[in-house]
């Protein structure tokens, strides 16, 4: 029982919000402890464990060329493709990005998409695009709804399109663990019974993101548009 | 063979690089504990791999600890102005795309040819871990292309790399700690203590209560673990197979997969999942951390509702 006294550090130390890395850091030393280790052997697991997943930072190398192309007018330049598209709405914009990362994680492609490679520099912008072409100046509360959602969208996407793939690693992790209990599937199986969910999330979250658009038409302009200058720049 | 040193020494040259910035910007506001703190992570990159693990450990500990104790600075002011960059996209126009999108598409087109490729006999990269090499060598080769295409002064891409990872702060180094996290979690058998805890307080005595308790049971136990993958082992050997499968006869391939899928509903709604929920609201410099989650609870909470009813009509036919 008292292993899992990290999982109470983790949910109190966010909702009071201390620092998560604070949170994280404590968390780990309290549960290696919990479970009589000695402070130091629990440390050392801790740096061991931390320099073996350095790759999934490996994704920040992408800040330079972004901020270099940003330095360039990359926004400037999604916005003005966007605002020559007529018909081009925010919310027909993520669902179109939407149903492209579903389709191309379903064919194993996941690494076409992300945050830092495509929302920041290109699909955030062109969405904010949209609005700014039918609402004019947008308040910041609708700014930072607009990105939240073409965020949401890359992370809804690739979550239900990945698994219909067989060679992805979720599949291969459910054949692993189903081979350790005794029991022998075939990963196309697996991939087969991903779909009816990823029809679902699709007709779901599509829906929502159409009626951002409604949402838009309401509450884009209203009240605190003075806080940004004319040209969208933060 | 090209192998995750070679990524890791880019990433450290580039935290250095940032830690420099910040270390002489002295205007900015805390540049000393920025430049303290993307030092160590440097160092960690640099060096890691031939570090002890105490030393890592001790590391690890000395950023967080700047980060408690004095915070990060950032330094949000643009380097360029808005009619600069609205003049310079009129002028390149479309070409601005190309190393932009040449990022995603290398990296793919790197994960399809290099596991196989070879050079002299021996394989050119390491093929475990092929994607990140990938986007590792895309990125680069995108910054070259950048450089060649945009003729930026030299000290813009280093300058520009910092006011990034200045908005994007400590955030950038939280996906990491929670996957030591998990780590540690493992090491200390927290999962089976939790699947014994499911399955001596839930109720589980109908088929629909074992779906639920499962299901529910993957999306709630993966928002703590922020990672479903951490999720599902621990859930099916406690709920998913002894009960779903065994006891009442459920299909174990649909229960299995859709099991799967309700951990990824978690995902969706909790801040351990860092890398896709907290670090996109730091990129988009956004003004809670939790702005992205709040989009994708409904979501998240309508698919748990829907994977859960499709296996219960599904698994037992």
């Amino acid at each position: 029982m008292l292993t899992l006294i990290g999982i109470g550090v983790v949910v109190i130390g966010f909702l009071l919000r201390v620092n998560p890395l604070l949170v994280v850091a404590v968390a780990a030393l309290a549960t290696g402890v919990a479970s009589g280790r000695d402070l130091i052997d629990v440390i050392a697991a801790f740096g061991h464990a931390f320099t073996e997943s350095r790759y999934i930072a490996i994704i920040w190398l992408v800040l330079p060329v972004i901020g270099l192309l940003e330095r360039a007018g990359l926004k400037e330049r999604a916005r003005s493709v966007i605002a020559a598209m007529r018909g081009a709405t925010t919310g027909r914009l993520i669902l179109v990005y939407l149903a492209l990362r579903q389709l191309t994680s379903a064919l194993g492609l996941t690494s076409l998409g992300g945050h830092a490679q495509m929302v920041r520099p290109l699909i955030a912008p062109m969405a904010e695009a949209a609005a700014e072409m039918r609402y004019g100046t947008l308040s910041p509360r609708t700014r930072w709804r607009i990105r939240a959602h073409a965020a949401a969208a890359d992370n809804v996407g690739v979550f239900f399109g990945e698994d219909i793939f067989i060679a992805i690693g979720s599949i291969l992790l459910i054949k692993g663990v189903l081979d350790q209990n005794g029991i022998h599937v075939e990963p196309a199986q697996l991939a087969l019974w991903a779909i009816p969910t990823a029809v679902m999330a699709f007709v779901v979250h599509g829906t929502r993101i159409l009626m951002l658009d409604r949402w838009l038409a309401r509450h884009a302009t209203e009240t605190e548009t003075v806080a940004t200058d004319e040209t969208g720049a933060r | 063979m090209i192998g995750l040193e070679v990524v890791y020494l880019l990433m450290g040259l580039m935290t250095a690089g940032i830690a420099l910035e910040n270390f002489r910007d002295r205007a900015a506001p805390r540049h000393l504990a920025n430049a303290v703190f993307w030092g160590l992570y440097a160092i960690s990159f640099l060096v890691g791999t031939h570090l002890p693990d105490l030393a890592n450990g001790i590391l690890v500990l000395g950023m967080v600890l700047v980060v408690s104790v004095r915070g990060l600075g950032r330094s949000s002011t643009e380097l360029t102005t808005a009619e600069a960059r609205v003049e310079s996209a009129r002028l390149l126009g479309n070409r601005l795309f190309i190393p932009a999108l040449a990022i995603p598409l290398l990296t793919v087109l790197g994960t399809l040819t290099l596991k196989s490729a070879t050079l002299g006999g021996r394989p050119l990269v390491d093929a475990k871990q092929v994607t990140v090499i990938s986007l590792g060598l895309s990125t680069l080769v995108a910054f070259l292309l950048g450089l060649w295409l945009l003729r930026p002064p030299a000290s813009a891409p280093m300058r520009e790399a910092r006011r990034l990872m200045d908005s994007v702060g400590w955030a950038a180094v939280l996906p990491q700690m929670l996957a030591a996290l998990g780590a540690v979690f493992a090491l200390s058998g927290v999962g089976q203590v939790v699947a014994t805890l499911a399955q001596r307080w839930l109720p589980l005595g109908t088929p629909l209560s074992a779906v639920i308790a499962y299901t529910v049971g993957m999306a709630v136990f993966t928002a703590i673990m922020g990672n479903a993958f951490a999720a599902f082992p621990v859930m099916t050997a406690g709920i998913g197979l002894p009960l779903v499968v065994h006891q009442f006869g459920g299909n174990v391939v649909a229960v299995a997969a859709i099991g799967m899928l309700s951990g990824y509903c978690g995902t969706l709604m909790t801040p351990m999942a860092a890398n896709f929920n907290i670090v996109p609201a730091a990129l988009l410099e956004l003004p809670s951390e939790n702005a992205v989650i709040r989009v994708q609870i409904p979501t998240g909470v309508i698919l748990l509702v829907a994977n859960t009813a499709l296996m219960y009509f599904v698994a037992f036919r």
